[in-house]
């Protein structure tokens, strides 16, 4: 992609200015950002074998809120999450954007801006991921307890040895992992109980931002759900806030406030979760909607979508989506629609020339 | 405990296999060359040195191979390796009890100190891959691609002479005799270096590339992007995390590398004339020293495999996986 379309890109969206922070209509945290992404984009490699894996993307969350971000595979969530968060693993690299945190007190940061040991200091005391590989993300040479208790050693000098270890037990209970667990080693465990010592180590220093890539996707259904309702509870209690990414749309349905779409590289929609369940812009967000059976509610039926995702090499002129989209227009080839509050319904946010800003 | 178990049995089994080949051996070959060695003696060596020998190398035709076989491992718990013929009259355990120590501390010492350099430098190698650091990787593997001969005679030939601090070949000064005085110590210490030098040299940079690689694929895992996500110094992350994991497959190659300290330095002590085991080991084949011979064939054997014995209790204590059944 050349630096043109860049500009061109950020302008757009600096001028439309899809503000989530007005739009959210959750009843938790309205207008009161945690953690903000502005103009974010990440690409892998670079000169002219770069692809682009995040656009131009802008995203907020609340305080309080849980904001699910959905996409099929290689939409490029993880992506968004590493670059957010300076954990991108070569060749990737951030080429754009801020992403600022909010303190409860103070001055909003931007991460992307910190030294390494303010980088260091901020990480995990206030923002902790559960990565998408949470079978591998334990150390295999070193014991649960030590994994737990290292983060808390390392940022919080002053803790007893003893302290440590009761919070340690005290964060597997929280999870609901019997304390002599402590002692096991990651490959003693079942890969639900990684998965939850996975959550439990990123609730040790009490954050206030917690982002979650997946972490339930290696399990059954009735173990996703049991983590799940674990984590609302966890959340009512401690009071964080949460990214939530996934493919499972449905899950995300149940158990968040709001719900961003990505598709290709960019956020397609962002809506209230029950809006967006009940009546979907974006036409892709549609097709996800009926690519996985929802638990509750009424049936739909399944359709999938066709087509295969785009290959970011040799991404379509105009709306990423439109090769695929069944309700594509002409305006549809031209310039990628721009993410913009449509005048049918203000609370929310899409990039589709069917739905115009007002 | 299982494991540990096994592995010990493994190796019981393995020295008990070894022992029992090198009974045969001689058995089979036709004539026994022996023989004729110590009917050449028959008048210098005692009556009970050559039943010793008989015992040994099967000249004793009128026993059953199987109370033979007794009277062999009998021998052999009593550290009875028979008579070196060459050292005549002193007996195969001493000839090689003066022998080890030299190569143990020489071939030993420098094996451990290229281990531990090779393996450090290679952390940071692999933790800083992609800066600076990579330019000095051809270095060491032009450095572990150089033959040990040419790389010993060229350090002789560059380093020793008339004026030279350093000495050429042996273990120690000629006059001088093997004590635990600061002397004699401070003198083998000298005669040392170079040898040591080389070796380490030379091996040095497998161990680097090694552990290197290792890092490199190691830092690809998720946990060590978990470690940075909790923000933990660097440092830790990489000594706790990922050099810690991937130390592993060195370790393995470590047990290889001691068991090999007996066997495989001919080249070393030939360069150098140094008084250890693989001189020995020479001298004894271009003197048809076959008790000699045999005995060395042991130690190597029994070396090998408590060094890998070792090596397995390490990699017990380092990964957790293994103390787990199977
Ligand atoms: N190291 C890399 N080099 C080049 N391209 C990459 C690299 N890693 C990821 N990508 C590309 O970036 C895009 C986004 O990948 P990402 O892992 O963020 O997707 P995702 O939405 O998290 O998918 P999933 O649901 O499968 O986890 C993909 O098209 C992928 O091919
Ligand atoms: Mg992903």
């Amino acid at each position: 992609m050349s630096s043109e379309n860049v500009m061109s890109a950020q302008k757009s969206a600096s001028q439309q200015s899809p503000d989530s922070t007005t739009s959210a209509t959750s009843k938790t945290g309205q207008g009161n950002p945690v953690l903000e992404i502005r103009g974010l984009s990440v690409d892998y490699g670079v000169g002219p074998q770069a692809v682009r894996a995040v656009n131009d993307v802008h995203l907020t969350l609340n305080r309080g809120e849980v904001l699910g971000l959905a996409g099929e595979s290689g939409s490029g969530k993880s992506t968004l999450a590493y670059g957010a968060t300076r954990l991108l693993p070569p060749p990737g690299v951030v080429t754009g954007g801020s992403v600022l945190y909010h303190p409860d007190d103070g001055d909003p940061v931007d991460l992307l801006r910190m030294t390494p040991g303010e980088l260091r200091a901020f990480r995990w005391s206030q923002l902790s991921i559960v990565f998408q590989g949470a079978m591998n993300s334990l150390n295999p040479v070193t014991t649960v307890a030590a994994q737990l208790t290292d983060v808390i050693a390392e940022h919080r000098p002053k803790t007893s040895k003893a302290d440590r270890m009761a919070r340690a037990a005290e964060l597997l209970a929280l999870v609901g992992i019997a304390r002599d667990r402590l002692d096991s080693y990651p490959h003693q465990l079942s890969g639900g109980m990684r998965q939850r010592v996975m959550i439990a180590m990123a609730l040790a220093l009490e954050p206030r931002v917690v982002i979650m890539d997946e972490p339930t996707t290696a399990l059954d259904v009735v173990m996703q759900r049991q983590i799940m309702r674990q984590l609302a509870k966890l959340k009512e209690q401690l009071g964080f806030s949460v990214i939530f990414i996934t493919h499972d749309l449905s899950l995300l349905v149940e158990f968040s406030d709001r719900i961003a779409i990505m598709y290709g590289g960019r956020i397609v929609e962002q809506a209230p979760a029950v809006e967006l369940y009940d009546n979907s812009l974006h036409p892709y967000s549609d097709g996800l909607l009926h690519s996985f059976p929802a638990l509750r509610g009424p049936r739909r039926e399944l359709t999938g979508i066709p087509g295969s995702p785009p290959d970011l090499r040799d991404m379509p002129v105009g709306c990423a989506f439109q090769p695929r989209c069944p309700k594509a227009f002409d305006p549809c080839g031209g310039s990628p629609p721009p993410l913009v509050r449509p005048a049918s319904d203000p609370g929310r946010s899409v990039a589709c020339y069917l739905h115009p800003s007002a | 405990m299982k494991y540990f178990a096994r592995r010990l049995g493994f190796y019981i089994l393995t020295l008990w296999a070894a022992i029992t080949i090198n009974f045969f051996i001689p058995r089979m070959i036709p004539g026994n060359p022996v023989d004729s060695l110590i009917a050449q003696r028959r008048g210098e060596i005692d009556s009970n040195a050559i039943k010793s020998l008989d015992i040994l190398f099967g000249l004793d035709k009128h026993q059953s191979l199987l109370s033979q076989y007794w009277s062999y491992l009998g021998q052999l718990a009593h550290g009875d390796l028979g008579i070196s013929f060459q050292n005549f009259p002193e007996p195969v355990t001493s000839v090689l009890g003066s022998a080890l120590p030299w190569t143990l501390g020489l071939i030993g010492t420098t094996t451990i100190l290229a281990f531990l350099i090779g393996t450090l430098l290679g952390v940071f190698a692999g933790w800083k891959r992609g800066t600076w650091v990579d330019g000095l990787l051809p270095v060491t593997t032009f450095l572990s691609s150089i033959p040990y001969f040419w790389l010993g005679l060229i350090s002789v030939t560059l380093f020793t002479g008339v004026d030279s601090w350093l000495p050429s070949s042996g273990g120690y000064d000629p006059g001088l005799v093997p004590g635990w005085d600061f002397g004699f110590i401070g003198n083998a210490l000298r005669h040392s270096i170079l040898p040591a030098a080389t070796i380490i040299i030379s091996s040095v940079g497998g161990w680097l590339l090694a552990m290197r690689n290792m890092m490199v694929t190691v830092s690809a895992e998720d946990y060590i992007t978990v470690a940075h996500a909790k923000g933990l110094s660097d440092r830790r992350v990489m000594t706790k995390y990922a050099a810690r994991n991937a130390l592993l497959p060195s370790v393995s190659g470590f047990g290889m590398a001691l068991g090999l300290v007996v066997g495989g330095t001919f080249l070393v002590e030939y360069v150098f004339s140094y008084p250890g085991v693989g001189l020995q080991l020479l001298n004894a084949i271009s003197g048809h020293d076959y008790p000699l011979i045999q005995g060395v064939f042991l130690t190597v054997t029994v070396a090998v495999l408590a060094a890998n014995f070792l090596a397995d209790l390490a990699y017990m204590a380092l990964d957790p996986r293994t103390r787990k059944e199977g």
